[in-house]
């Protein structure tokens, strides 16, 4: 384990190196592949290759999902709470400092171990899975990655160990349009004054850590946009709880700041950057989100076959139909497609390479598989898809938010769109 | 006067030899005429349903759906606006309008609420129809008023062990003299929390296998048990129960049509069943659309309305033109169905097809209006939930492409 620990980051090192020595190399390739192919001593793998520590974790939530999870999930969704001793146990299972070093208290695992864990989670409920992903993907890495030592040990323990955090972006007029936030920051001395109300904020209602954007200057225009941590006893309100189609369980709030006192030692990394952490943060964050809706396909589609060889009319298991035997075999090649996007977005960041285009596509590519899935997995159980009893159902109703946050479809097609011009014009 | 024209149609068609042009048959009595023509009749009652529907249904959508429980003003406002005998004569108390006038009524109220519209669907296409068509007089006169007026029907084929394979069903009818003696059970029977009578199909001969299958009309009364309610991902204040029969008594009298009939009559009206139900996924696909398009010129991002992206503009007009190939598929198998022609690979056709398009239609729909689309008080991630069911009641698409597909091919054999 720790051979890989300090190896294969010396390894991606130089074939990064590779890569930007041989950039006639990578034009006569650019038509075909987008990612710069690169020459490695060790020998490649395919994406069906983890490490052992890897492997240890997807278990460990795996069965995590299956024991603790599952006998709350239809409770939890009907209620529109998240239970308590779920979250509680996912701290102690070490699940919410995933990337986190271990001298503050996290796991230390790799970005993949991260994906995993998302994905496992998702197969058994896509709302624990959102709650763990945001909270590790979003709000760790932007803290891990921007803070200062100062603000990493007196958060990231704290996230690791025992409290829910939360990243607050959107706002009613700014969705796809983030940098149009109008949530103020004011410079009052020894303290920044915060303002505004923010919008589709997930796990705001269990979180007491708010990474906050803000703009401090608007005179900048995006380039005053701030991040700031906010503990939820300086002032955030939660205005409103939203009932949803999907994700039931996973809180999705309305946050009022009303004169929040922000000491001037919360904020994170540079005054003015925070458009760039926050772009950077969701290119990453989104692989997590790829991860849960393939865990979400898998997941009805784990309950749906099985049924399709215990159901029988006609005289025989409506699983040996054959036009149905091409319906299944279709959508196993697309989660398989899905699958491979978003563990290869993974390794290539794991890498260092570029990969903001190979995320925008494998959650593009991975929302909309897992609707597909799921909604033909409701199908292949008849009518007793459609009742809430079964439980594929709700992956048909958590799958759909997957092509709205994060970035919605559209705006991953314009990421992609945009990086694939570059290469012609 | 349409009944007249209707018949006349009908003997046209059928003199016709089937593989001659004259498919397109030349209609002697009436001038051939686009998809948007309608009677005045049929026009008047589109503006009332739809103003029934958005005045009296639309306030109570979201709490019924909550809920799980179909407002009982609402069913009496169905009953009398006319909407629950549609087809059904006047000397029976019904509103003596066309089959296309139910697809009409169906469709409005799907556009608001595809609950209310499976209730009024069932009432109108399978049990009054079923009634309507192989009741003898006295079945008639004693069950058609009530339907037509204050008794909410339903429809029981389906069973534990007989979804798509119906005629597998095992609820049994023994004949005890002067009455028939009822033991089984039926299951997805939808509007049956609110029924009073229930065409029952059970087996009075299982050693004649399908052939034995027998319609009866049975009343609550005489002993039908709600044994389960389900809880649904749609169409959530539809109630759709398990039922049981225990030894229920049913009259003689109260068979319907001709004993061992009974698989005939139930796939011959699940066919013109399936029409309404694509009417019913055509107002959801449409009840979608018509939340979010407004929507995306309310909205702006990047200073611009959402709906003026490229990006956007296409992906709606595929929709708008999905929707139209939907409801033209539905409303030809309408008018051929008064015309007299076969129509049963057409009606397959538009169900199949209208529940595609329902779901795709507000699955783009919930996208369009982002975060908004995701919450339940928008209304639009509603008709999501609802659409699906269109795609497995009253014949899976599965089904449906196996009836197409025996159709197409036998032309080609």
């Amino acid at each position: 384990m720790s051979f890989l620990r300090t190896r294969l980051p010396q390894i991606a090192r130089s074939v990064s190196l590779v890569g930007r020595q041989a950039p006639y190399v990578a034009r006569n390739y650019s038509s075909m592949t987008y990612s710069v192919p690169s020459v490695t001593d060790t020998p490649p793998t395919s994406l069906q290759s983890f490490t052992e520590e890897e492997l240890m974790l997807k278990e460990t939530v795996a069965r995590f999902a299956r024991e603790v999870v599952q006998p709350r999930v239809r409770d939890m969704d009907e209620a529109e709470v998240m239970d308590k001793d779920i979250i509680k146990a996912m701290f102690e299972n070490g699940l919410m400092g995933l990337e986190t070093e271990a001298d503050l208290g996290g796991a230390e695992c790799s970005f993949t171990a991260a994906v995993l864990a998302v994905e496992e989670l998702a197969k058994i409920d896509p709302s624990i899975s959102a709650l763990c992903d945001i909270h590790n993907t979003l709000t760790n890495t932007v803290i891990r990655k921007y803070g200062n030592k100062d603000l990493k040990e007196k958060y990231l323990t704290r996230l690791a160990t025992d409290t829910v955090g939360s990243f607050c972006i959107s706002e009613a007029g700014a969705g796809s349009d983030a940098f149009a936030l109008q949530t103020r920051a004011e410079d009052k001395g020894d303290h920044y004054l915060l303002n505004g109300g923010k919008m589709w904020i997930s796990n705001s209602g269990e979180a007491d850590i708010f990474v906050v954007f803000a703009n401090a200057d608007p005179s900048k225009g995006y380039k005053g946009i701030t991040a700031f941590i906010v503990e939820k006893e300086w002032g955030v309100e939660i205005a409103k709880k939203e009932k949803k189609l999907g994700i039931r369980s996973s809180s999705t709030c309305v946050l009022n700041f009303d004169d929040v006192k922000v000491p001037k030692e919360n904020v994170l990394g540079e005054i003015g950057q925070g458009y760039k952490y926050a772009i950077d943060s969701l290119n990453e964050g989104r692989i997590g989100i790829a991860a849960q809706m393939i865990g979400a396909a898998q997941g009805a589609y784990e309950i749906a076959l099985p049924y399709m060889f215990e159901r029988k009319q006609f005289g025989k298991p409506i699983g040996s139909f054959q036009a149905m035997q091409h319906q299944f075999a279709q959508v196993a090649c697309e989660i398989e497609a899905a699958k491979l996007m978003t563990y290869n977005a993974a390794r290539l960041k794991e890498e260092g390479k570029p990969f903001v285009m190979e995320a925008a596509m494998a959650k593009f590519v991975a929302a909309k598989v897992a609707e597909r899935a799921t909604s033909y997995a409701v199908e292949w159980m008849g009518g007793n898809g459609f009742v809430r009893e079964t439980g594929v159902e709700k992956f048909y109703r958590d799958a759909k938010i997957g092509s709205i946050y994060e970035g919605t479809n559209n705006m991953q097609l314009e990421t992609v769109a945009k990086i694939i011009s570059t290469k012609y014009k | 006067m349409l009944r007249n024209a209707a018949r006349s149609f009908g003997l046209a068609a059928r003199a016709m030899p089937k593989r001659s042009f004259a498919h397109s048959a030349i209609a002697r009595n009436a001038i051939p005429g686009s998809l948007q023509t309608f009677t005045d009749e049929e026009l008047m009652l589109k503006d009332a349903v739809s103003k029934f529907a958005n005045d009296v249904v639309k306030p109570k959508v979201l709490q019924m759906d909550e809920t799980e429980v179909m407002d009982k003003s609402v069913v009496q406002g169905l009953f009398d606006q006319g909407l629950m005998g549609v087809e059904t004569e006047a000397e029976y108390d019904g509103s003596n309008c066309s089959f296309t006038s139910a697809i009409i009524v169906i469709e409005e109220l799907a556009k608001i609420d595809p609950s209310v519209s499976v209730m009024c669907d069932v009432q109108n296409t399978l049990v009054g129809t079923l009634v309507r068509k192989y009741g003898n007089k006295d079945v008639k006169k004693r069950f058609l008023p009530r339907l037509a007026t204050d008794t909410v029907g339903c429809f029981c084929l389906s069973e534990a062990g007989s979804g798509s394979d119906a005629f597998a069903l095992q609820t049994r009818a023994v004949d005890n003299g002067d009455h028939y003696v009822l033991n089984g059970s039926k299951m997805w029977i939808t509007n049956s929390g609110e029924a009073d009578i229930f065409l029952v199909f059970a087996n009075l001969d299982p050693s004649k296998g399908y052939k034995g299958i027998t319609c009866f009309v049975v009343e609550k009364e005489m002993g039908v048990e709600i044994a389960k309610k389900e809880s649904k991902l749609g169409i959530r204040a539809s109630s759709t129960c398990v039922l049981n029969f225990d030894d229920v008594k049913v009259p003689k009298e109260n068979v319907l049509g001709e004993i061992g009939k009974g698989y005939k009559y139930a796939i011959e009206i699940l066919n013109e069943g399936r029409i309404g139900i694509a009417a019913q996924m055509l107002g959801i696909a449409q009840g979608a659309y018509d939340i979010a398009l407004p929507y995306l010129f309310q909205r702006k991002q990047f200073n611009t309305n959402i709906g003026d992206f490229q990006g956007m503009q296409h992906q709606y007009a595929q929709i708008a033109l999905e929707i139209e190939a939907a409801r033209l598929l539905t409303y030809n198998a309408a008018r051929m169905k008064e015309e007299g022609r076969t129509f049963i690979k057409e009606a397959a056709m538009a169900k199949l097809y209208a529940s595609q398009v329902a779901e795709k239609a507000a699955s783009k729909a919930i996208e369009w209006c982002g975060g908004v689309g995701f919450t339940r008080e928008l209304g639009v991630e509603k008709f999501y939930r609802d659409a699906k069911i269109g795609a497995i009641y009253e014949g899976t698409s599965n089904i449906q492409l196996q009836t197409i597909a025996k159709l197409v091919s036998s032309q080609y054999k």
